[in-house]
């Protein structure tokens, strides 16, 4: 199962005792607000989690792959994550599921 | 943007809520992130994006200053699919502003 904005509330009402309606808004409004960010150009970096970059992609060629037909890729902004250390570090110690 | 001045523009949209807060909410649900990843858990923010692990195959490595083989086991990284939401927005105003930290 995943974890959803409504798992996040929930742990801000049981753990820090926000109410559920300010819990829900905290939540909503930390992801906005890092899109807003992104929207603007300003990349974001939380220490302890990572770094959302922004890259600036020249258009290029592309291929549908299904039908094999050439159409091009226009010039775009992309988001990338890049994990901080210790988020690298903690994820590399889970062993799998098997 | 850092993770303060997140927190700072927070605190600036929930005035009923002391900064101390919204420093903490916010240390809470970045902790909740990396406990769910770190533990192989997915994350799913509608219009935001998704966080999952990839797994990296066993490889043969190589030491670069000594030239030595290694042997790495397989291992997990996480990985960030970003929302339709999220990538729309981003591209729409490309042109008006550059990129910056």
């Amino acid at each position: 199962m995943a974890l959803t904005k409504a798992d996040f509330a929930e742990k801000l009402f049981e753990e820090l005792g926000l109410n559920k309606r300010e819990a829900k808004e905290m939540v909503e409004l930390f992801f906005e607000e890092i899109k807003a960010a992104l929207e603007t150009g300003e990349q974001v970096k939380i220490s302890g989690f990572g770094k959302f970059e922004l890259r600036d992609k020249s258009s290029r060629p592309g291929r549908n792959p299904k039908t094999g037909e050439e159409i091009p890729i226009t010039a775009r902004r992309v988001v990338t994550f890049r994990a901080g250390q210790k988020l690298k570090a903690r994820v590399e110690a889970y062993a799998g599921t098997q | 943007m850092t993770k303060s001045e997140l927190i700072e523009a927070l605190a600036k949209q929930q005035p009923y809520l002391a900064l101390k807060d919204v420093e903490l909410a916010v240390k809470c649900l970045v902790e909740q992130m990396n406990q769910a990843l770190s533990s192989g858990e997915r994350i799913e923010i509608r219009g935001f994006g998704s966080f999952s692990l990839h797994l990296r195959a066993p490889r043969i490595g190589r030491n670069p200053k000594t030239g030595e083989t290694v042997a790495l086991s397989k291992k997990y990284v996480p990985h960030f699919k970003p929302g339709k939401e999220l990538r729309d927005r981003v591209d729409a105003l490309r042109e008006k502003h550059d990129i910056a930290d």
